[in-house]
């Protein structure tokens, strides 16, 4: 399906964006794995994707640092020969109620969650424009749609990045340039882990497939828009999220 | 002079898929070319690659016309 497509996943070291970074390699796409500071987990995802046939390399990046994110971009063409598919999927969060949430905890997920989707957007668009083609998901969070208490911060990120999705997908159309989100809902990683077995038990109670999503339900649908199956597709946001936000 | 405005000239035909001799030093990308800001963005970035140059995104804003471009990419050239 992705056969000799090269893939760029930031955040892909664990959770959701190891599992895209599996998905896309399993469809014969080379895949390289960008993470922030697990290297062994890093090479561990770049060992399965070896494993699997297809090419994989790891980058340490910080994606909210420009020249970093414009000299990671530079190394997977350079190792690669061609970019066709950007999964913005690096994500932290630093949760608090919005009265004791403090400046730095906003920016630092601001930057992180919102400003690196930009940054790395801005710079594989270059490598897209010239090939005339080119796929970019954003990994939302339904949250971002919805609203959560003690999440001013990353709500705000993720309902940034789906209108960033839109405005990207319509810069760039005419190149040929899609760009769609998905927003998961609560998926079982090491992020919602962290969150009390009440907080889990009252999500649990808003959705209606009663379960927890798993990274691969939501990999799937990543692999799905990454594939020209979905040529006709472009500024969407897909919920992931077992009908919790209709 | 001469060289740069040529090399110039073949590839704004070349992307924007224009008669040659519409381009002139004095056409206007978007006016005189019909070309969107999307277009020149391209071209720029086309100029920089040909040129083996970066062109500061302060300095491509202020390209409007192909004399624009030729003089500037002169003028970084010494």
């Amino acid at each position: 399906m992705l056969k000799g497509k090269n893939a760029l996943v930031t955040g892909a070291s664990r959770g959701i964006g190891r599992a895209i970074a599996l998905e896309l390699a399993k469809q014969g796409s080379n895949v390289a794995i960008n993470y922030a500071g697990n290297e062994k987990k890093a090479e561990a995802v770049v060992q399965e994707i070896e494993k699997l046939g297809c090419k994989a390399i790891k980058i340490q990046t910080d994606v909210a640092d420009e020249t970093a994110v414009k000299m990671m971009v530079k190394e997977v063409i350079s190792e690669f020969g061609s970019l066709d598919i950007l999964v913005n999927n690096a994500g932290i969060t630093r949760d608090n109620l919005l009265m004791r949430m403090k400046e730095t905890e906003f920016d630092e997920v601001i930057n992180t969650n919102l400003k690196g989707v930009f940054l790395c957007t801005k710079a594989v668009t270059r490598q897209m424009m010239k090939q005339r083609a080119g796929k970019i998901i954003n990994v939302a969070s339904i949250v971002g749609i919805s609203g959560n208490p003690g999440q001013a911060n990353y709500v705000a990120a993720k309902a940034g990045v789906i209108g960033l999705t839109k405005t990207t997908a319509k810069e760039l159309a005419s190149r040929n340039i899609l760009v769609n989100a998905v927003a998961p809902g609560f998926i079982s990683t090491d992020m919602t882990e962290a969150l009390s077995p009440e907080q889990q038990e009252e999500m649990l109670t808003m959705i209606p497939l009663q379960k927890l999503g798993e990274p691969e339900d939501v990999a799937k649908v990543v692999r799905f828009l990454a594939s020209d199956d979905a040529s006709y597709i472009t500024g969407q946001t897909i919920h992931i999220d077992g009908g919790m936000v209709m | 002079m001469a060289d740069v405005f040529e090399r110039v000239k073949s590839i704004i035909v070349d992307r924007l898929d224009v008669d040659e001799s519409k381009v002139t030093m004095e056409a206007s990308f978007k006016e005189d070319l019909e070309a969107d800001s999307l277009d020149v963005v391209e071209l720029v970035m086309e100029l920089e690659d040909e040129f083996d140059m970066e062109i500061a995104d302060e300095e491509a804003e202020k390209i409007n016309t192909v004399g624009d471009a030729v003089n500037y990419i002169q003028k970084l050239q010494g």
